[in-house]
């Protein structure tokens, strides 16, 4: 009974727009539906800085390249803000990193994909960022407070990179005839994955109800999936590219645009590990992390023994 | 041997001088060094700081919010603290 009571009186706040804070009563389910988000979120900024750091070296100019590293250390800050809200849930970071080298925690599908040539860089900022932001800003209004918190700080970052990626595709689309290819080229390959960033369609969505009940999440897949496409379109056509989708269409009716259906077979597929580069993405992460281990054990051998010393003196 | 992810501090960022330090986050760090370090590469990459302060998140004792109602009863009874309590006279002014 009083667990019912307690459930309710949850509810009556989420209800009223108040936050959640960490040590206020939640159910279960709440919690565990936060720290499988949250920490999602947060392995995907993190291994997304990977189809980016491949062309640090490479960038065409110093300009691109500064802005390439100043991005990149963003995307490392994000993944830092979300393991922090995460935290607060009570489960350890250590923990987290175990859960995605082990495959009990995803990150987001996108990055499984590779980045074969500079207009990736282009089309990642301007369509991979563009629907994270879409996605993000309609988070800022989640129920969980540090969640929220770290999604407005997310949101002030992020609207550089956008505009950064698309200013890569402007660039190149007004180029010779072979950049132009290439943007075109690598709109082609990223658009349909960018819209499956949205996740699955609401009806076949497993953990879509408890997350609008809870206001975890503000706005279904397909609502924040439409909303993303209404606003790019427009953006393609400035810049004289193709959206490869014969089925793209205003609907007066509607006030959005029609689109064709997602190959949600590729979907599947890439999300259950056989996507271009699900191991290698993987593999890195494990390595690199492995790598760093002595640098960890050293600094904390370094603090120890400095601690020792102050307690002597 | 088993992993470390190095203890949790808890970031406070002042934005200019003469205004209150307001929490920020959080981060992982061996000793108060790193942790200043990082917080400054962290939280204050787009100039949001003049001034920060890092405290391990062992050290922060908090309210429990279940005892919220009792914990903060005794100001709520107090209504004689606030301004509007009083009855001026008519006409005053500057009041």
């Amino acid at each position: 009974m009083e667990e019912l009571d307690k459930l309710q009186q949850f509810q009556q706040k989420i209800d009223a727009e108040k936050k959640i804070e960490p040590k206020d009563w939640m159910p279960e389910d709440y919690r565990k539906h936060l720290i499988r988000q949250i920490s999602q979120h947060a392995h995907s900024e993190v291994i997304g800085m990977q189809p980016e750091g491949n062309w640090i070296t490479r960038a065409p100019s110093l300009r691109s390249k500064i802005i390439l590293l100043a991005k990149i250390q963003d995307e490392a800050g994000h993944g830092l803000y979300l393991y922090s809200a995460a935290e607060t849930l009570g489960i350890s970071r250590e923990e987290m990193i175990n859960q995605l080298h082990t495959g009990k925690a995803k990150y987001s599908s996108i990055f499984n994909y590779p980045s074969l040539t500079w207009a990736d860089i282009g089309a990642i900022g301007w369509l991979v960022d563009g629907a994270a932001i879409v996605n993000q800003v309609s988070l800022q209004r989640t129920s969980y407070g540090p969640y929220s918190r770290a999604m407005i700080k997310i949101c002030m970052e992020e609207s550089f990179h956008q505009r950064q990626g698309y200013e890569i595709m402007a660039k190149m689309a007004q180029g010779t005839p072979e950049q132009k290819e290439m943007a075109q080229d690598a709109l082609n390959r990223w658009w349909w994955p960018s819209l499956m960033m949205f996740g699955p369609h609401d009806n076949e969505s497993a953990h879509t109800g408890n997350a609008m009940k809870w206001k975890i999440k503000r706005e279904t897949n397909d609502e924040l999936r439409q909303k993303f496409i209404d606003k790019t379109v427009q953006q393609a056509e400035v810049i004289g590219l193709t959206i490869p989708d014969p089925d793209l269409k205003w609907n007066e009716e509607r006030g959005h645009y029609d689109f064709g259906e997602i190959d949600w077979e590729e979907f599947w597929r890439v999300v259950n590990g056989n996507g271009p580069c699900n191991k290698k993405r993987l593999n890195h992460h494990k390595k690199v992390h492995e790598e760093g281990r002595w640098v960890r054990e050293a600094a904390a051998a370094y603090a120890k023994k400095q601690k020792n010393k102050q307690i002597a003196a | 041997m088993t992993d470390t992810q190095l203890p949790l501090w808890e970031v406070f960022i002042q934005s200019k001088t003469g205004l209150p330090y307001k929490h920020v986050g959080s981060l992982h760090a061996a000793d108060a060094e790193m942790a200043l370090e990082n917080a400054r590469d962290v939280y204050t990459r787009r100039s949001e700081g003049s001034s920060i302060w890092v405290v391990p998140s062992e050290c922060i004792t908090a309210s429990n919010p279940e005892d919220a109602e009792e914990f903060f009863e005794p100001s709520n009874a107090k209504i004689y603290r606030h301004p509007t309590f009083y009855v001026m006279p008519e006409g005053a002014k500057n009041i």
